[in-house]
Formats: C-alpha cells, sequence, structure tokens
C-alpha cells in the first residue's frame, strides 16, 4: 500500500492496530479512504490532511497535536444523523466506520477561508482579559450588543438543536481492584492481580489494550517481541473468569471511598445501528484497592508558531506511525528538550521518513543518540530553538536559531515534532484528594500520598520507560517479579521556560493552551496586572480551563507563571483537577433518567378515572394531581368556577390522596403531639380531630393539618402534600434524640389510604346508604369528628372535616379500593349533579374560607400571630417545638407581615400571585415594597376577586387602600378581613 | 459517594441510603424560658464550622430509619466514626485511630 494514491501517507507493514479493510468516511463533506482502526486523525493524516479546525479565540487553523484523549486541537462535530450530532469531539478518538460522517467547527464560510480568522490578524486587541476590560460599559449594551457578539466570535462546536435520539444506560458495579489503564504497567498489575481470584475490573479508555506498547515495536520483554508479549497477556486476562476486561472506557472521576466513574462508549463506533442501543453506559463502581496506570502526557515546547497544522508532539507522531500506520509527513524535523524525542524521530527515519534536522535546545546531547543519529544520517544542531514555522494551512519549514552565534538557517518539513518532556497524568489520584510533590529530577508534579486505597503505577508514578511500568504495575498488585526488558532507553531532558528568540516577545506567537488560545504572553500580561496566584492567573488567562482541562498545557503555564512569579513552582502551586477526565456527554451521567424516568410521579390510585375524564395535571411535590377537569370548550377560569359553584351549590368530589398521613400510636402518643403541634391533645376526645399547627424550633410555621384520634394511644395526623417525609423526619428526628423517653411509633401511611374529599350540602345525604356502622346525624357525628365503620362494604376511616366551609367529608379507603369507591360514589353522585374537582378550585374554595396553604401563603419566615393562628398555639402548655422562640425579639417585634385579605377596587382584576404591594404608588423607584400577594384567584361564589397578602403591618392597615403594581398597570385593592365567605361558618350545619 | 457504616445496622451502606441531619451534641434546652434571648439564639443558631474533626449526625432515611452520630474530618472529608444517639464525643486518638464511644451520656 505504499504510496496508495487515496492515502499517500500510510506506511505498510506499519500499524499495530490497523486491518486491512477499507473504510469510506466524509470530512467537511469531501470523501475519504481510510482502513479498519483509523481514527479520524489517523485516516485523514493517511490523506495528507493535517488542518482539522480552527482555533477558539483567534479561529487560526489547526491541526492534531497529540494522539490520544489529551487533544486540545482537532475537536470535530460528529454527526450520525438527526438528534445525533455530537459537537467538540476529538478527532484522535472518533473511530471510523463505512458512512462515518464529521465536520470541521468554528469556521465561517469554510475550514480553509475563515473570516473569523481577522481576530488572528489583530490578536494583538484580544490579549488576557481582553473581554473583561472592553465591555464593561455603557451597562445597557451588554444584553443587546456585547453578549451576542462573544456568542457569535466564541465557542468551538455548535451545541444539537434536537433532542437526543440515542438512549444511555448506567449500572453499578464492585471490584477488589480497579485497574486504570491498560498499559504495560496497567496489564503487569492484572497479570498479578489474577491469580488472587479476587474480582479485578481492567478500563482503558481506548478500542484495544496496550497503550505504549502499541508504539514499541522493537522492544522486548522477557524473550519475547512486545507486541507478542501483549497479545499473550490479553489472552490470560481473557481467560480468567475473575477479570473484566473493558476497553473504550474512561475512568472519568474518582469519588469518595474507592467510588469511580466509567464511562463505556458503547456504539460510536458501530456502522448502521439502529436507534434503541445504549449509546454510553456509566458504571458506578466501587472498588477496595485502585491501581491508576494512566500513563504521562508528553509536553508541548512553548515558541513562535507552535500550533500550526503539522506541529505535534514527537510521541503522538510515534504512535501515528506505530499504531496506525501513518507517517506525519514525508519530511519532519524535531525539537526536542528531552532524549525521548529522539525514538519517535528515529523510529520515522527507519520508515523512510526524512528527518530534515533535529533541534536540541539542551547544550549536551548524549553520545549514544549522536551515534544512532549519525548513523541515520540526521544531523543535530544542539543549544539551538526555532524562531518561527513557516506555511499557512500546514506547516512548510522551520527557521532555526542558534543564539551563541546568531544564526538563522529555515529548513522546509512537511511536520514538526516536539518534545518537552513528560507530565504524568495525576488527574484521577488527585481527584481522590491524594497528595502530590514536585520531583526536580523530571520536573513534574508526582504522586505523593494517597487519601484512597489507591497507588500509582508506571508513567503516571514518574517512573518512565517500559522496564519501569512493567515492575511498577506488578509491584502495585503486590506481586515480586522481575521482567527482562529490552527498551530504548527512556532518558532524561531539561525544562526550558523561555526558548531563545531574536523576535520581539511582543510579536510571537508561543501558545501554551492550545484550545483556549492563551500564549506565553499572555501569563505574564496576567502577571504584570498583579495576579499572583495560579488559580487567579488560569481564571484570568483561561489556561488550562477548555475541555482538555490543560492535559498539555497545565506543568508549563505553571513554569512560565512561576518564573515571572519569580517563585518557585511548588510555591505557585499546582490548580486542581476535576471530573470528568475527559468531556463525557450529558446522556451518560443522566443514563436512564430522561424522558418519563426525568422525574418519576406518582398517581393516586384515581388517577386513571381522571384521566379518561379529561383532567388537566398540575405536578404537587412527588405527585401529579388534577387540577381542573375542562368540559368540552371551557378554559381553566371557565371549569373551575363551575367546579366551585357546584360544589357549594350542590355536591363535589375531590381526590385528596396525596395528603400526608402519618400514624402517631403508643401510650405517651397524646404526649408526643403536645411536643410537636402548638395546639393541646391531651384531652381531645376519642373520635374527634383538631387542626393541628407545626412550627419549627425556630418558630416558623412548618406544617398543618387535620388530625383524628382514633383511640387513647392512637391518631391519624395529616400532613400538606408536599411536606409529608419532611414533617415524617421531623417528628422522627425529635423522638430519637429529644424525646426518646416517649413510647411512641411513628409510620408513615400516605400510600396505604386513597382519599376521597366530598363537599357540598349534599355530602351526607350521597353517603348515607353507602355507609355501615357509622352514625351520621350531625348529633352523633358533628363537625370535626372521626369515626370507624364501612363504606360501600369497605373499611373505612370517615372524617367530618371541611377545607371548603361546605358540609364536608374525608372518606379514607385502603389504596386499592380507592377507585372502586371513588366510581360507586361518582354514579351515586349524579342524581345530586355531582361535579368532580381539581387542585384549583380546591384553592379557591379554601381561599374563600381564608384557610392558608404552607408553603404559599407562609414562606418558612411566618409565625402563627403573623398568619392571624395564635387561636391555635395553646398558652397553657409548658413546651412543644417552637415554643420558646415566639418570644424572640424579631418575632413580636412590630412591623411583620401579617396575612390579611385583599379586595381589588375593580372586582374583575385577579392579581398577580407574588406581586409586590406598595403603599405609596407615586412614590419614586424604587418604591418601598410593603409585602406580596400569596394567594390570589377569581371567587364565582362572590363575584369579585379575592386575594391573601402578607403586608406589614397588615392586622393595623385594617381598612386602609394599598398597591400593587402590575404590567401595564397599577391595581388599588383595600384590606380587609381574609374571611371572603360565609364568615361565620354556618354552611358546616347543613342537615 | 461516600460509604458510611451505620451504628445501628452495623453495616457499610452507600451515602445515598443516609441524609445529613447537622451538628451533633446540641441538646435542646427544656427549661427553655430560663434562657436569654442570646443563649436561645445561641442554641438555635449558632454551629461550630470547624476545619478539623466534625461532630455531625446522620440519618439512615432509607435503611434503618435511625438517627446517628458521626465524626468526621472536615479538612480530609474523611469519616472518622459513627456512633449512637445517646453516647458521649468519642475519645479520638489520633496516632492509634484508637476510638470508643462512651457509653450513656448526653
Amino acid at each position: 500500500m505504499e504510496n496508495d494514491k487515496n492515502m499517500p501517507y500510510r506506511k505498510s507493514g506499519k500499524g499495530a492496530v490497523i486491518g486491512k479493510k477499507a473504510i469510506g468516511f466524509s470530512f467537511d463533506g469531501t470523501d475519504y479512504q481510510g482502513l479498519e482502526g483509523d481514527t479520524l486523525a489517523s485516516a485523514l493524516m493517511a490523506n495528507g490532511v493535517h488542518l482539522m479546525g480552527r482555533s477558539f479565540k483567534y479561529h487560526r487553523p489547526r491541526g492534531v497535536v497529540g494522539a490520544g484523549s489529551e487533544e486540545p486541537n482537532a475537536l470535530v462535530t460528529f454527526d450520525r444523523g438527526t438528534g445525533r450530532v455530537t459537537p467538540n469531539v476529538r478527532a484522535t478518538v472518533l473511530e471510523i466506520f463505512e458512512g462515518f460522517v464529521a465536520r470541521s467547527q468554528n469556521n465561517w464560510p469554510s475550514l480553509k477561508t475563515d473570516i473569523g480568522a481577522f481576530n488572528n490578524t489583530f490578536s494583538m486587541f484580544f490579549p488576557a482579559g481582553f473581554y473583561n476590560k472592553t465591555f464593561m460599559w455603557p451597562k445597557s449594551f451588554w444584553d443587546k450588543v456585547y453578549e451576542p457578539f462573544i456568542r457569535n466570535m466564541a465557542g468551538l462546536g455548535s451545541a444539537p438543536t434536537e433532542a437526543d435520539a440515542d438512549v444511555y444506560a448506567s449500572v453499578y458495579g464492585h471490584c477488589e481492584t480497579l485497574i486504570i489503564g491498560a498499559g504495560p504497567a496497567g496489564i503487569a498489575a492484572a497479570l498479578t492481580a489474577v491469580k488472587t481470584g479476587e474480582r479485578i475490573i481492567l478500563v482503558d479508555e481506548n478500542p484495544v489494550f496496550g497503550g505504549s506498547l502499541l508504539s514499541a515495536p522493537n522492544d522486548e520483554i522477557d524473550g519475547i517481541k512486545a507486541s507478542d508479549w501483549l497479545d499473550k497477556s490479553v489472552k490470560i486476562l481473557e481467560n480468567a473468569k475473575n477479570v473484566t476486561l473493558m476497553t473504550r472506557t474512561t475512568a472519568i472521576g474518582y469519588y469518595h471511598d474507592n467510588f469511580i466513574g466509567l464511562a463505556e462508549r458503547i456504539t460510536d463506533h458501530i456502522p448502521n445501528l439502529k436507534l434503541g442501543v445504549s449509546r454510553e453506559k456509566l458504571h458506578r463502581i466501587r472498588a477496595g484497592k485502585v491501581i491508576i496506570a494512566q500513563g504521562a502526557i508528553e509536553r508541548p515546547l512553548v515558541f513562535n508558531g507552535n500550533d500550526r497544522p503539522g506541529v505535534m508532539l514527537a510521541s503522538a507522531a510515534q504512535t501515528f506511525l506505530n499504531r496506525y500506520g501513518v507517517a506525519v509527513g514525508n519530511t519532519a524535523v524535531l525539537f526536542t528538550s528531552h532524549d525521548s524525542g529522539y525514538a519517535a524521530a528515529f523510529d520515522l527515519a527507519d520508515s523512510n521518513v526524512r528527518i530534515s534536522l533535529i533541534v536540541d535546545a539542551r547544550n549536551e546531547v548524549p553520545k549514544d543518540i549522536q551515534t544512532e543519529a549519525a548513523k541515520r544520517g540526521i544531523e543535530i544542531i544542539s543549544a539551538a530553538s526555532i524562531s518561527k514555522t513557516y506555511g499557512k494551512n500546514r506547516i512548510t519549514g522551520v527557521e532555526v536559531y542558534v543564539p551563541s552565534t546568531g544564526e538563522k538557517r529555515k529548513v522546509n518539513c512537511e511536520a514538526l515534532l516536539m518534545c518537552g518532556g513528560w507530565t504524568p497524568s495525576l488527574h484521577l489520584w488527585s481527584h481522590s484528594k491524594s497528595s502530590i510533590r514536585w520531583d526536580d529530577n523530571i520536573a513534574a508534579y508526582i504522586p505523593d500520598q494517597p487519601n484512597e486505597n489507591a497507588m500509582c503505577a508506571g508513567a503516571c508514578n514518574g517512573d518512565f520507560g517500559l522496564r519501569a511500568a512493567l515492575q511498577g504495575g506488578n509491584k502495585a498488585a503486590g506481586g515480586r517479579k522481575s521482567y527482562k526488558v529490552h527498551e530504548r532507553d527512556f532518558g532524561t531532558g531539561t525544562t526550558f521556560v523561555n526558548l531563545p528568540n531574536y523576535i520581539d516577545a511582543s510579536k510571537q506567537k508561543a501558545f501554551v493552551d492550545f484550545q483556549n488560545d492563551a500564549t506565553e504572553k499572555d501569563i505574564n500580561l496576567a502577571v504584570r496586572e498583579g495576579f499572583s496566584s495560579i488559580e487567579h492567573v488560569k481564571r484570568y488567562t483561561t489556561i488550562g480551563m477548555a475541555t482538555d482541562q490543560g492535559k498539555t498545557s497545565n506543568l508549563n503555564a505553571m513554569q512560565i507563571a512561576s518564573k515571572a512569579i519569580k517563585k518557585t513552582v511548588q510555591q505557585v502551586g499546582l490548580t486542581t483537577f476535576r471530573p470528568p477526565y475527559t468531556p463525557t456527554t450529558y446522556g451518560t451521567i443522566a443514563g436512564y433518567r430522561s424522558g418519563d424516568l426525568f422525574e418519576v410521579e406518582r398517581k393516586t390510585p384515581m388517577d386513571g378515572w381522571a384521566q379518561k375524564r379529561g383532567a388537566v395535571y398540575e405536578p404537587v411535590g412527588v405527585w401529579r394531581r388534577a387540577r381542573y377537569f375542562p368540559k368540552v370548550g371551557e378554559d381553566m377560569d371557565t371549569a373551575v368556577a363551575r367546579e366551585c359553584k357546584a360544589t357549594r351549590d350542590s355536591l363535589g368530589i375531590f381526590d385528596a390522596t396525596t395528603l400526608g398521613k402519618i400514624e402517631v400510636v403508643g401510650p405517651d402518643a397524646a404526649k408526643f403531639m403536645n411536643l410537636m403541634y402548638t395546639n393541646p391533645w391531651v384531652k381531645l376526645g376519642v373520635g374527634r380531630c383538631r387542626y393541628g399547627l407545626m412550627l419549627g424550633e425556630d418558630g416558623y410555621i412548618y406544617d398543618d393539618g387535620v388530625v383524628g384520634r382514633l383511640a387513647e394511644n392512637r391518631f391519624h395526623v395529616t400532613t400538606t402534600t408536599g411536606g409529608a417525609p419532611r414533617v415524617f423526619r421531623h417528628m422522627e428526628d425529635y423522638l430519637q434524640t429529644e424525646f426518646s423517653h416517649l413510647d411512641v411509633w411513628l409510620t408513615s401511611t400516605t400510600e396505604q389510604w386513597a382519599v376521597i374529599a366530598l363537599n357540598g350540602p349534599n355530602a351526607r345525604k350521597l353517603i348515607e346508604p353507602f355507609i355501615e356502622g357509622i352514625d351520621l346525624s350531625p348529633e352523633n357525628f358533628p363537625h370535626m369528628a372521626v369515626r370507624e365503620g364501612k363504606i360501600c362494604g369497605i373499611e373505612t376511616r370517615l372524617f367530618r372535616v371541611s377545607f371548603s366551609g361546605e358540609l364536608g367529608f374525608e372518606i379514607n379507603v385502603p389504596s386499592h379500593y380507592g377507585r372502586a369507591v371513588w366510581e360507586a360514589l361518582f354514579e351515586a353522585g349524579k342524581q345530586y349533579d355531582i361535579t368532580p374537582y381539581g387542585t384549583e378550585a380546591m384553592h379557591v374554595l379554601r381561599a374563600e374560607k381564608g384557610f392558608i396553604i404552607v408553603g404559599q401563603d407562609t414562606d418558612g419566615t411566618v409565625t402563627p400571630g403573623d398568619a392571624g393562628m395564635v387561636w391555635a398555639v395553646s398558652k397553657k402548655k409548658k413546651d412543644f417545638v417552637g415554643r420558646r422562640s415566639l418570644k424572640r425579639p424579631d418575632l413580636v417585634a412590630s412591623g411583620r407581615k401579617q396575612l390579611v385579605g385583599l379586595m381589588t377596587e375593580d372586582p374583575n382584576v385577579v392579581l398577580e400571585e407574588g406581586a409586590q404591594i406598595v403603599a405609596d404608588p407615586n412614590q419614586a423607584i424604587p418604591m418601598d415594597m410593603i409585602g406580596h400577594v400569596t394567594s390570589s384567584y377569581w371567587s364565582e361564589s362572590l363575584g369579585h376577586s379575592i386575594a391573601m397578602a402578607l403586608v406589614m403591618g397588615g392586622f393595623d392597615k385594617e381598612g386602609e387602600n394599598i398597591y400593587i403594581p402590575m404590567q401595564g398597570k397599577t391595581h388599588k385593592a383595600k384590606i380587609v378581613k381574609p374571611f371572603f365567605y360565609d364568615p361565620k361558618g354556618e354552611r358546616l350545619n347543613v342537615v | 459517594m461516600f460509604e458510611i457504616h451505620c451504628p445501628y445496622c452495623e453495616e457499610k451502606k452507600p451515602e445515598i441510603e443516609f441524609a445529613y441531619a447537622g451538628e451533633a451534641h446540641i441538646v435542646r434546652e427544656t427549661k427553655a424560658d430560663d434562657l436569654s434571648d442570646q443563649e436561645w439564639a445561641e442554641f438555635l443558631f449558632y454551629r461550630d464550622n470547624k476545619r478539623d474533626d466534625h461532630h455531625e449526625r446522620w440519618w439512615h432515611q432509607h435503611g434503618c430509619n435511625m438517627f446517628f452520630n458521626a465524626v468526621r474530618n472536615t479538612q480530609t472529608d474523611k469519616f472518622v466514626t459513627t456512633y449512637k444517639m445517646g453516647l458521649n464525643r468519642p475519645k479520638i486518638n489520633p496516632s492509634t485511630n484508637n476510638i470508643k464511644a462512651v457509653q450513656n451520656g448526653k
């Protein structure tokens, strides 16, 4: 395949992961051919295409820098059709398949000619902090001018516009040992751990195991070729029953107590995939021990023009050649400050790539390396630098600069390889809050003390080279094996913070963070402007804040900043790594929780009946509740008015199942109730009910509800729909910790009972024929009473209570009988024109009576006094939760907001709930706001709108006018008592 | 996600079963009327915000339903120990991590 006209840069006999099958794919609308096993990056470069994207800020042409997940530059949009478009995917990890489509980003009209590149020409106007400094004023410009402009110019790929068509999965997992990274260290660790018989998981983010072994064709392990050793080892692991091997799986985060998130990409590489197969799966793994073998990432050199397409890490070029069989150019120059860079140049030279020149920034080059270079006829210039690069959309040459002599020399090349040393990958180690320390020998941070049962092995531990990796992995898993290894010496290097250049620093473009387009200049500017903390330098220059989290840029940035700040790197410190390790889709994190499963709704037993009846629903707490039951042609207001009128005139039926219910049982039940509620309970007769008001210890209203005493030692407590869980917790908390001397049991019974509320003058007449064992006569079953008996033959707890002001009953039956009893009553109720009503009508009916809804008319700062409910607070009890707080100075101070009624001057105006209230509508803005509207409805019974409001000193303002400025108009209203309908409560006594 | 040892279940369980319940060993004053407003405010609102071992309460909400106490170091974000309600603050020996909750106190 050498010189294949389709893939002119393909090298036959090379490419450890490359198959023979040709694959057709498309990039930016052009069709290309690649081979099975190719990534988009390797396949494009096999075709001689290096230009893959435009940079973030300056729109500069960019190609690949790395060969793996660390890639900062070559971000593309992966397009699998409608709803399956993923922006900002690294071309180096995207596997091609027949029919694969991707396109470049951040350019217009095309990748090769991008208008936005004028930012590059004017880049001197776009230094660090440019946006912060420029777009400060006038303030009014922000929304209309600056933000749209920035949004238009910034960013890379476009967010998808369609809903994600794919499905995602998640699963929990457990193992004794989790090994992250299947390079030589990870595999050696797995080979050792497998012998324990314990559960082992080995994960790697690549499609195949091997890591650096896939780009080491000349290395040998224990007498066999490294590639054979790899095959043999993987077979052993595949055959072991206690090992789970996972490819295409990234360890994205390391959390408390060895809890690791693994993102598995299942289908992105599969052609002609039907929808419905999980695209990605999030594994939440709890591991006994974690061995991190993430390897290290090569550091770019920071020099003028180091971002031109064709300039890349030396190890990336070596990987493209050995793993994918692709030469990154026919001629290449190496620019290095580390011995390891030579390995890439020599591998390329051995595959007939002409190495025009090796530029070593160091003064001395080891003798053996000089010999090897001479053997291949490669010239080395030491103590030299590259002062500029040539080419527009692809590098065509470099200018070499020798500072000692001032000599400049132009050398042509199709690729420039750079090696500035290595950065051990500490991301996951740092997620676990394990400590790190600076190692002067390798000029990088390495792991120090673990914070979890974890260890690092191989290059991520600062142990470079094949032998060190194998030994490290073996040892991490408790082994004592000694490997015999034949390899090229990894060597040493020097780090250079400022590479010599004759060109004025202000005219150079030496990139540190490729993805965020931040340069050495930006860091120095930030320091000059007074930023001395590395965390501030990071945020000001945005270095390390792109989607690659500075994998290739962090150490260079630290070192440049530390020199500018004139402190050591250790003093400057390292910025924090945070999950996810690589960009992760929302789908992976959401897993199954999308669509109907996003938030699961609770439904009552009667929900299906309401649905058949055409109910419109609303969410209340975790429940969905019928809001109203429109007849044909009715809008909400019409339906609610009809439901209210029918209930007051004759009979309404309402599903009250969602009310929280707690059974308080035990010899000390009444004592406990006395402590938890403001009201007195000891003397409440069996079979009687009382409205209970619950406070927090801070004295504010916490919850309310009707409580029935079923026996001396048994209370049936109801709570608000949304408040049930926290009231239960509140009670349990006090019972277990403060009132533990009381003999009481609490049971949440919310789901045990279906509750049918019947309200209206005909309520008793309807249920009479269905009731057994309860005397319904008003004398024997008065308002606020509870009885146990049967309805429709089903056991019931029957409450005579009213949240509407009408004669009312709440029929509790076991949940499974809820719908049957409902339907029987509804059928029989037709003679009274029984009308089902929803939560909206329920709200109107209760507001007409001035009954509060906790959480609507109260907001966590309302006392019983503020709500006009001192009548519910016992003055005799020595203790109850919140009692002492009611005497707090702030709670007895004057001017508190108090709950009042409002009658608008115009009876047809229904105020907005939440609207602010002012005393003087002509006051200059900003006005003094004296309160807000809490509840507001149209009252069909009164032919007038009604509202409740919290108003400062409201009780003393009765009869006064206040004003409610709303959109377009300010409304006038009079403060009244919040009892609008039947204030004497006579309607409860209908016979 | 933590693994938390419930002293009632005597088992380590994942954090999703638990809910945090505020600082521990804050005893509710039963003779609250005798307290000054300042003393009551201190009971009600004032909490330690230590960079050290922090005594706190957790609720095994989706397990045994019991409230219990824990010592968690806010600097390392690690649980040092957990113990039943009603026990005294455990004595913690940092060198040996030898922890013993004292029976029957507040």
